[in-house]
């Protein structure tokens, strides 16, 4: 819409100029906030804002055992970890570690591992929830679509992988029960 | 006379190869149009510009819209309450709908006046009328999207008028349905087909455009360019003319949007649809009033259908109907009344068709359907004939600059052909 | 396919509206926080509304499309609006697979009184008591009739023959009503101290249920003003535009 070489300009181009430029300005700034509220319209709306949050009760989940609860539409783990899970975590060295990470920096109690269930190489759900389930050399996970090994403490120790199982945030509501989001 | 479109390396690269630039520098910048176009003419390019709002506003509508019937209602009360600025969006799409028919009724209007559907832009309106029916199709089936009593009821009332042919009538309802009542197979197809007609529109919306281009736009004194002298580009006068009418126009929709934005609409769409209870007044949108007035005028359910569809379809022939050779209604003193009781036949129509059928309402819808096709049918071509029109200027720089002297053409001359 | 002939006839005009007769007495103007450009919700007022509909109505009358969440437009804390929905069971699939039922949380939508139509007309007489969250929207001059109906019950004229279980109501369309006054002085007690006259709590619930029905009528009347302002000055600036182009040609 540029209109500098406007043929019938005459008389006063300077006010004719600026007059046009705002003009088209204008028309510019309204279309832009026109639009505005269709690309949010996208944006998550409030009845799916609403469930972004989960609590959960612990108290059920008996050391060694393992459940996973559903936060904003993808599952996350909750493993109650048996001391010697815990050992296992601790004894690696942090630096060999591909992401590396310290196993106190991911948990806020060293008995409950919260992560996010979702193989951080191209999102699939890695195995090692069930009982029967392959859990890997590292007595984490195993994700079946491209061989990612997690270990006890959700990092990523062998495998296409990039980075350890996310941590999401959670807090402790009470001594047994953690709100997730 | 094309001038190089740009100094721009990149632009000249592709017109070379792909002549968009060159093509927009015709149609929109240079295309000569004549320099009297009064603000009746703003029309056409407001109902294109709401043909945009709609489809925009469509699309972001149906990416939170479900159409089953147990869910459609509730997601359309979801966008309303929950999605970022759904209500907003819904609002501007219901009263959009208005709009655009605001703004194609006076456009259309417009032509009546004007004559500008007479030669050579017969084709031109006929295209606009196929624009017109396919606008009234869309609108229908999106107002049964929301699948409120209103919804229900004026989609089972509509898609019964296919009864009424005979033989055949109700197996072409039951076809139309999917079913053996309006009901879940009826709503998906409508809001399938609800999705795809906007973009038929918008191929015939080229085609009246093209049509258009071909010999320019008519104007207020009905007489053809004859030279340079009566054309200016329509870069910058009418773009910045369009843009200023359409501010104005969106003044009016944004004051309806955000302040009255349930006026046009009625309550009985915010109860869920319910096969099992027909509300007392089944009344459609404000623009399928005349219509539905012609219907129930005629006492007969085949040939109250057929008054209806062919209350449009007159359109098709008004190119042929009307002998004179004389545009602009200006210049036409018998037909500027008739064409003004028009406009007020319409009115009652529509005035008609928003009461229940009783009493006087009957008997005035009869008597302006009656005017309606008397109007097309008989005064039209009697007009044409028998009207002596006012002297016809030389041309419209000297009409509308005023120094053109005494007008010359005599009193009722037939208009030059190019 | 006698149902379609039915159909058709309407759509001929030829059957008559049956409910032509009985017409309403149309509901007096009210005054109304939310009217106008300015409009804006009375919190205090939603509160006492919200009230009168928990208390009163809701033992028949569903908000469907409300959820708990929406309450805090109402001025409620989240620690209340948890409050108030955990005062409600909802069904739950618990982990043996077996239907249980849990405390209403937040983001459940409002709990219905019955579990479906038959259920609400089985207890109801055969009447059906309808779900509120839209009404306002859903009758003409919504809020005015609303306050009007819970208002406007009295003896019917001499000769006017009321079915048996039916109240007279002037402005209910046939003036056959089903629901009986809901409201009485002093059916609830408000916390900010307002008398609970009838008239009062007729005006506060009909506000209540025009928030539920248009809860983003604040935001619209405010963008409004803002779009409002700026066509103005796009009309004004183009306008100009328009005639400064323009000069060269008149």
């Amino acid at each position: 819409m540029a209109d500098t070489a406007n043929p019938h300009a005459s008389g006063q181009p300077t006010r004719r100029d600026f007059l046009t430029l705002t003009a088209v300005a204008t028309g510019v700034v309204g279309a832009g906030a026109a639009v505005w509220p269709f690309i949010d319209s996208l944006n998550p709306a409030k009845d799916t804002l609403a469930l972004s949050t989960t609590d959960v009760d612990l108290a059920p989940i008996q050391p060694g055992q393992r459940v996973t609860v559903i936060w904003r539409g993808k599952p996350v783990f909750i493993d109650h970890r048996t001391p010697e899970e815990i050992e296992k975590a601790r004894q690696v060295d942090v630096n060999a570690l591909p992401d590396p990470e310290p196993d106190e920096a991911r948990v806020q109690k060293p008995e409950w591992l919260v992560v996010v269930g979702v193989c951080t190489h191209l999102g699939c759900i890695p195995l090692g929830q069930k009982t029967g389930d392959a859990r890997g050399e590292f007595g984490g996970w195993f994700c079946p679509c491209h061989g990612s090994v997690y270990d006890t403490s959700g990092r990523i120790r062998q495998g296409p992988a990039p980075a350890n199982l996310t941590v999401p945030q959670y807090t402790f509501t009470s001594d047994t029960t953690i709100r997730i989001g | 006379m094309a001038a190089p479109v740009a100094q721009n390396r990149l632009v000249r690269w592709i017109d070379h190869r792909l002549p968009v630039f060159t093509f927009l520098d015709h149609e929109l910048h240079q295309y000569p149009t004549p320099r009297n176009l009064s603000y009746w003419w703003n029309f056409g390019s407001l109902a294109g510009i709401m043909l945009v709002i709609m489809i925009f506003s469509g699309i972001f509508l149906a990416m939170h819209y479900t159409p089953h019937k147990d869910l459609a209602f509730d997601s359309v009360e979801r966008i309303m309450r929950d999605v970022n600025f759904g209500w907003l969006m819904r609002y501007i799409h219901m009263n959009g709908a208005s709009f655009f028919f605001i703004a194609t009724y006076i456009h259309i209007f417009r032509g009546l006046y004007y004559g500008s559907y007479k030669e050579p832009r017969e084709l031109l309106w006929m295209l606009g009328v196929v624009i017109l029916i396919l606008m009234m199709a869309t609108a229908f089936m999106g107002y049964v999207l929301p699948w409120g009593q209103m919804s229900y009821w004026g989609a089972t009332v509509i898609t019964n008028l296919f009864s009424a042919i005979p033989w055949i009538g109700e197996d072409i309802v039951t076809l139309l349905w999917g079913g053996f009542t309006v009901d879940n197979p009826t709503l998906n197809r409508f809001f399938s087909l609800h999705y795809l007609l906007p973009f038929v529109i918008v191929g015939v919306v080229v085609l009246h455009l093209v049509a258009l281009h071909q010999h320019g736009s008519n104007n207020p004194l009905g007489i053809d360019r004859k030279g340079p002298q009566d054309s200016i580009p329509f870069h910058p006068y009418y773009t910045i003319k369009d843009m200023y009418g359409l501010a104005v126009f969106l003044l009016v929709y944004a004051a309806m949007v955000f302040y009255a934005p349930n006026f046009l609409g009625d309550p009985a769409n915010y109860e869920p649809a319910n096969p099992l209870v027909t509300p007392p007044h089944i009344v459609p949108e404000w623009y399928f009033l005349p219509f539905y007035a012609i219907l129930r005028a005629i006492p007969n359910k085949l040939l109250g259908v057929v008054a209806m569809f062919g209350a449009i379809l007159i359109l098709f022939a008004l190119p042929w109907l009307d002998r004179s050779r004389v545009r602009s209604a200006r210049f036409r003193p018998v037909y500027k009344w008739f064409f003004w009781l028009l406009v007020i036949d319409c009115v009652v129509l529509t005035w008609v068709g928003a009461n229940p059928p009783e009493g006087k309402f009957i008997l005035i819808g009869r008597i302006a359907t009656f005017w309606y096709f008397f109007h097309f049918l008989i005064l039209v071509p009697l007009i044409g004939v028998l009207e002596r029109p006012l002297p016809l200027p030389t041309s419209i720089s000297a009409a509308v600059l005023g120094k053109g002297g005494p007008k010359l053409a005599g009193a009722g001359a037939p208009m030059e052909k190019p | 396919m006698k149902r379609l002939l039915v159909a058709a006839a309407l759509a001929l005009g030829v059957a008559q509206p049956v409910l032509a007769a009985g017409e309403a007495t149309p509901p007096p103007r009210q005054e109304w926080s939310f009217n106008g450009i300015f409009g804006t919700y009375d919190r205090a007022e939603l509160q006492r509304g919200f009230q009168v509909y928990q208390d009163v109505c809701s033992g028949c009358h569903g908000l469907y499309h409300l959820a708990y969440r929406h309450l805090t437009d109402l001025g409620f804390s989240e620690e209340e609006v948890k409050a108030i929905a955990a005062q409600k069971q909802v069904p739950t699939i618990n982990d043996e697979g077996e239907t249980v039922e849990r405390p209403a949380i937040p983001a459940d939508k409002f709990v219905r009184p019955f579990p479906n139509e038959k259920a609400a007309r089985a207890a109801n007489n055969g009447a059906y008591p309808p779900d509120l969250s839209l009404i306002t929207k859903a009758r003409a001059d919504g809020p005015d009739y609303v306050a009007a109906l819970l208002t406007g019950y009295e003896e019917p004229p001499a000769d006017f023959k009321l079915q048996e279980g039916m109240q007279y109501n002037k402005y209910f369309p046939g003036h056959q009503i089903a629901m009986p006054p809901p409201l009485t002085e002093g059916a609830v007690t408000y916390a900010d101290g307002t008398p609970a006259t009838v008239p009062q709590m007729a005006h506060d619930v009909a506000a209540f249920l025009h928030w539920a029905a248009e809860p983003n009528l604040e935001e619209r009347h405010q963008i409004g003003l803002k779009v409002m302002l700026f066509l103005l000055a796009a009309t004004v600036i183009f306008y100009a535009a328009k005639r400064r182009i323009w000069a060269d040609v008149h």
